[in-house]
Parts: structure tokens; sequence; C-alpha cells
């Protein structure tokens, strides 16, 4: 793997052009933000360390309806921007707007996990549902953390976040927008691990802690399990 | 008293030398990006929230974020209790804040949005305004506002006829001159300006250029900060 | 309300030419009228292009500040009021009416030309108030540098009243406002590459960077007492030493044409 360095605003990057994170001078990339500089084909680009959500084209998000109009819903995505959701994106039915109440898809309050299919220049943001992983989240708890450190939990090709749901036996779904479904019977113990992960993410051998923590933790717990069960 | 014998100011400092500066990135827990800056006994803690909704709405442009900032005095300040509150200065002073800092970002990245910059004085000791600046743009860089680089804010002024970089103490309520600028190294400009006293051609400009080189030397320490919070990140 | 477009300002000044025709180091014209108000203890109306202003000089008795307790106290306030654009609202002054009001105070007060001894009457008890006082009528750009004329003016034409046997004021006056220096401001601005002088409100739209320059004559010199910049661009340095240079001739002429008002109405 490359190596990765920490950069700050106005930090030189590299000859060439500038992607996210990064603008552009007499053909020389410049850092815009604090993050970690990348490379790839002659693109300069930073993955910033801080900073709110920005909306991003293939981004699963979580996020809560907000509101519902005649055609769509509108989204909270934990960003400036709110989402919106076009009733055509939702569902491959037919459905007649005459007939049907749309808050019986989605109603008020509810939380979806949903795709960003488009973010326009001026952060028009449209959402679908056609990816398999979309759906309604139905009870469970949600934390919020630092959208910057969410990489993180989810860990390389996911195995953090896998770790996790394993060793906790709850699901577990991680927007890119920082918001963190848990639900399963170790909910209080998954988030635990969840901000642990978010709070020592420059650590080196984190996943080893997270292990050895949750091994303590879960063994605890099924000690806990078998005495409540003889009771 | 005099305030400048054999060249030494009556802190001790030489007539070109800045005040011990001290600064930290992270310090609030809340806002979306937090930082304290220390020049000598003057210190200020900036807050960003953002870029967030814009209310009131009427606020809102389509095509960029607006750059909203606060500068306020903490009553217990001042060596004389003041009144808490905005008021003309401060107003002022919020605005030329504001105006030093905006060719930094990139307001167009985040339309219909509003960053909202809160600098605080916790301890005001001269300088306020520029301590002030040094903040909310180390506040600015941890809160992911993406910017161009740097702008500093320095002061200089005229001492019992003395050029001196960075006026504080008595110098403050002595001195015949305050300049406060903010530079911004990459492009080569000062971002803010002002001046309160009596000077001539030469003189100003030569106070110009000194209150510059400060601001330079302002921006290392802004710099390291920001590197200090999240060094330890950058060593996956 | 439709603007123009800024970019159409901007492409302009970058030929080289102003929408008013105006070479780009010049003022508009300037004329100052004293003595305006009846009311007041001293007035001026000064008319730059269609930029005009009021100011009129109000001198009361108070008590002195706890740290200058043998000295006048004197306030300069620019108003905003609404019926001068319609950008101006009734209520608290906005951002751009505080920074007007605060350069020209400043400007006039750091100059040190009144001289705040002379209007003490009895230490840490009872001073000399000097309020002045300016009203925006039609706003056309520069602000700044009208309001500083119109309150020098109105300073330099000041009577101030006479007290009677119990400390109270008359009608009667004692004498001309004791001065001895004129501080005028002088407002440059930046519009891509180039600098003006002096920008109207049209031409406000377009600038990047505005610097304003305090200064008056003493002892045959040119003294700087203010300096402020606004604007959301900045100065090269060596920008803001053209503008030094620039203003030390440009007051001299803004302070002829006052001279010139006053001595008349003399």
């Amino acid at each position: 793997m490359m190596e990765r360095k920490l950069v700050i605003p106005g930090d030189f990057l590299g000859d060439g052009r500038a992607g996210h994170g990064a603008f552009e001078e007499d053909s020389k990339a410049f850092s815009n933000v604090v993050g970690l500089a990348e490379e790839k084909n002659g693109l300069h680009f930073v993955i910033p360390l801080s900073g709110i959500y920005n909306p991003k084209r293939g981004d699963g998000v979580i996020g809560q309806i907000q509101d519902v109009t005649f055609s769509k819903w509108i989204v909270d995505i934990n960003s400036p921007y709110e989402a919106v959701l076009a009733l055509a994106d939702a569902t491959d039915e037919f459905i007649d707007l005459t007939k049907t109440d749309m808050t019986k898809y989605f109603n008020y309050g509810e939380i979806i996990f949903a795709e960003i299919s488009t973010v326009s220049k001026i952060k028009n943001v449209q959402l679908s549902m056609r990816n398999r992983k979309c759906r309604k989240l139905r009870g469970g708890r949600f934390i919020t953390v630092t959208p910057a450190k969410v990489p993180r939990i989810i860990g390389k090709a996911g195995s953090m976040v896998e770790m996790v749901k394993e060793m906790t036996n709850t699901q577990i779904v991680v927007g890119q927008n920082g918001m963190v479904w848990v639900k399963g019977d170790n909910e209080d113990i998954a988030i635990e691990v969840v901000r642990m992960i978010e709070e020592k993410s420059h650590l080196q051998g984190l996943t080893d802690q997270v292990k050895a923590f949750l091994e303590e933790k879960m063994g605890s717990t099924t000690k806990e399990v078998v005495t409540d069960g003889t009771d | 008293m005099e305030l400048i014998k054999d060249g030494i100011r009556y802190d001790g400092r030489k007539v070109d030398e800045l005040r011990p500066m001290e600064a930290k990135v992270g310090v609030l827990k809340n806002a979306d990006g937090s930082a304290m800056f220390k020049l000598g006994n003057t210190v200020a803690v900036a807050g960003v929230y953002g870029p967030r909704k814009v209310y009131p709405k009427h606020q809102e442009e389509a095509e960029r974020a607006i750059l909203r900032t606060k500068y306020n005095m903490a009553p217990f300040a001042t060596s004389e209790r003041n009144r808490p509150g905005t008021n003309r200065r401060s107003t002022e002073i919020s605005m030329v804040t504001r105006n030093a800092i905006l060719p930094l970002l990139f307001l167009d990245d985040f339309p219909k949005t509003a960053i909202d910059v809160h600098i605080e004085i916790l301890r005001a000791d001269a300088s306020t305004r520029c301590v002030g600046i040094n903040a909310a743009v180390l506040a600015l860089a941890d809160a992911g506002v993406p910017m161009r680089g740097f702008v500093a804010s320095c002061s200089a002024g005229i001492v019992e006829g003395k050029v001196v970089l960075d006026i504080a103490g008595k110098e403050d309520t002595e001195g015949e001159l305050d300049l406060p600028v903010a530079y911004y190294p990459e492009k080569d400009e000062v971002t803010l300006l002002q001046m309160d006293g009596i000077t001539n051609n030469a003189e100003a400009k030569e106070i110009i250029k000194l209150a510059v080189k400060g601001a330079k030397d302002m921006i290392e320490v802004q710099k390291n900060a920001l590197r200090e919070k999240y060094k330890l990140e950058g060593a996956e | 309300m439709i603007h123009m477009d800024p970019m159409s300002i901007r492409n302009s000044i970058d030929e080289g030419k102003r929408l008013d025709g105006r070479p780009m180091d010049k003022y508009r014209d300037i004329s100052v009228e004293v003595d305006v108000v009846g009311s007041a203890h001293g007035s001026a109306r000064v008319k730059m292009g269609d930029t005009e202003v009021i100011a009129g000089v109000k001198v009361e008795t108070g008590t002195p500040f706890g740290d200058r307790p043998d000295e006048g106290v004197l306030m300069v306030g620019a108003e905003f009021v609404p019926l001068a654009s319609a950008d101006f609202e009734s209520g608290p002054p906005s951002e751009g009416a505080i920074e007007v009001s605060r350069v020209t105070d400043r400007a006039i007060r750091e100059s040190k030309v009144v001289d705040f001894k002379k209007l003490c009457i009895t230490p840490g008890e009872k001073v000399r108030m000097v309020y002045v006082d300016v009203n925006v009528m039609n706003d056309d750009g520069n602000l700044i540098d009208a309001c500083s004329i119109a309150a020098l003016a109105a300073l330099l034409t000041t009577q101030v009243p006479k007290l009677d046997e119990d400390g109270n004021l008359t009608e009667e006056s004692e004498g001309p406002l004791p001065m001895n220096g004129k501080p005028v401001c002088t407002t440059f601005a930046k519009i891509g590459k180039q600098i003006i002088l002096d920008p109207t409100r049209t031409e406000g739209m377009a600038v990047d960077a505005r610097l304003t320059i305090g200064t008056f004559e003493k002892d045959g010199k040119i003294e700087f007492c203010a300096m402020q910049k606004g604007g959301i661009h900045g100065f090269a340095v060596k920008e803001l030493e053209q503008m030094i240079d620039m203003a030390e001739e440009k007051g001299k002429g803004v302070r002829e044409i006052v001279d010139w008002a006053v001595q008349k109405k003399k």
C-alpha cells in the first residue's frame, strides 16, 4: 500500500491534477483540508480527517424521513443538504398516487439506508433504494460519529465492522454520513466498540485491540446470560 | 516610565520580537472545529459550526456558503469589567475579521450553507482581533472547511517614537500608534489593515512591513498546532 | 431591484474605463457648504457626485472619561437614514454604517487636531462634549470620505456656546472650536488589478478590496492618522505603498476644497 502523508491546507501535493480535498494552481496540486494525501495516475487527492458530511454520489447513507410530499420524500442525511427520494427511485411497483398514501411506504421519522444517486453542483441530492442493501431500518439504536472516521469503522473491505457484527451478534449498518445503526442483543457493547474505534482511529493495530476488547466483553456477557438462564 | 531602553522593551523584548505564542487545535467538544491561540497574555478561543443550513433563510446564497464571524470579548477579559454583549467595536471587528479570512475559503464547495465562526476573547492584553483571527483560521481548518492556506494576523506600532512589533501591556495604553494586519503569504496579500495613531509616509510603510513579518512567523505556529492535533492520525 | 452586473463593471475597469468616464485617480466633483443647519453649533453639507451627506455639531456639557479627567469628549457618528438608499433599513445600525462611523471618528480623533484640554471646564467633573452626527442623505458610494469631509467642515465652523454663571449652556458663542489641523479620509478601491479613487456605489459592487487613509497636515508635512482596509480580498504590500503615496496628494486637494468653503463663509 502506498504511503499516506498527513497534509494541511496549502501543502504542496505534487505536479498534476487536483481531485477532492485538493485544489490546482499552475498545474500544481495543493491540499485544501487536513487529511491524508494520495495520488493515482497524476491525480492528487486528500482524504479528510475532519469535517461535516458532504454528500457524494454512490455513498450509502442513513437518513430520516423529514417530510412527505406529493411524489417524494425529503430525507435528513446529517448534512447541510437534505436529500430527495422520488417515488420512482423507491420502488418498482406501480403506484397510483391518487389512491395511495405515500406514508404507507415511508412515514415521518422513519429511518432508511439509501444510496446517493446524484448530487448536482448546487447540492441537490437524490437518493435511490435500488441497491439491494437499501432498506428501512426498524428498531435498534443510532449514533452519530465524525464522518471522516467512517472508513476506519468499516475497515478494509468491511473487515472491522464485520468482526464487530460477528462477535457481538448484532446487525450494524454504517452510513458514509456518520450515522451508525445497531440492532441486536448486545447493542450497548456494539456502540461502545464503535465509539472506541472512532476515538482511537489513529492508532496502529486497532483491529487487534478491538478484538481483545470484544473478547473480554463478550466473555463476561455470555456468563451473565448463563446465570440469568439458571434462575 | 521609560518603555524602551537601549533597544529593549520594558517586558524584555527586542523591538522586533513577538510575545510568546501558544496554539492548540480541538479545544471544544461541541463545535465542528475549534482552536485556542495565545499571544503573551491575550487569549482567544474560536469555535466553528458548519457548513450548516442557513437561518434566517433569506441570507442563503444559491452558489456558495456564507461566512459569518462573531467577535466577543468576555466581560472578565479586561482589567475593568466590560459590559457583555455586542457593541459597535465588536461589530466592526467581526466584520474586518470576516474580510481577513474570506480570501482563504473555498465557499463554492458548500452552496446554500453558513459557516459560523465564533471568537471569544478570554483575556485581553492588546491585539485581541489579531489573536482572534489566528484562532479562527485554525478552527476553520479543524472543522474541515476547504481552504487555500493560512492567514495570520499581527500588529506593529509606535512606542516612544520607535517602530515596534506586537504592542502589549503598557505599550498599548501609552504607545502612539497601533497597526494590525492580516497576511496571506501565498498570494502576498494583506487581508486586514487598520491604523490608529499618527505617522508619516516612510514610517507607515515600515510598520506595515514589520507587522507582515510578524504574521509570517505566526503562521508557522498555526501550522505546527494543526499538525500536532492530527499527527497521530497520520501515523497509520 | 436589479443591479448592474459586477462582471461588466470589472471588464470595463480592466480596459481602463470607469462608468462615469473619470480617470482612475480622480475624485468626483466635491462641493462643500457650511452652516446649513441653524439648530447646530456647526454644520456642513457635502456632495460628492451624487453622494450627499449633512453633518451637524452639537456642543454640550457632561462628565469626562475616568482616564482623561481633564479632557473634553468628541464623538463622531454616521447614520444611514432609510431615505438615502433602498438598501438602508430602519433599526439598529448595519455593519456598514458602524464602519463608516468608526473610521470617520478615528480619523478625526486620532489626529488629535481638536484640543481636548481646552474643552475642560472643571477637571474630573465637567467638560465640553462635542457630538458630530453625520446623516447620509443620498448614497452613491464612498460614504467614508464624504462623511469625514462633512464632519471636518462642520467642526471647523463650530461656535462653542458660552456658559452662564451656573454653568448652563447659553445661546451666545464664546468662539470657534479649538482646532489645529484638518484630517480627511481618502478611499481607494481595487477592482481586478486596477486601483481607483473614490468608488461610486455601482463600482462598489465589483470592489475586491478597499483602503481608506486618513491624512492631515502638520508643520507643512503630511501625517497619517488612520487606515482601514475593507472588502473581501487583500492588497499586495506594494499596492498599499502606492496608495499611501497617492493619499498625500489627494488629501491635500480635499483640504483645499474644505478651506475654500470655510473661508468663503467667513
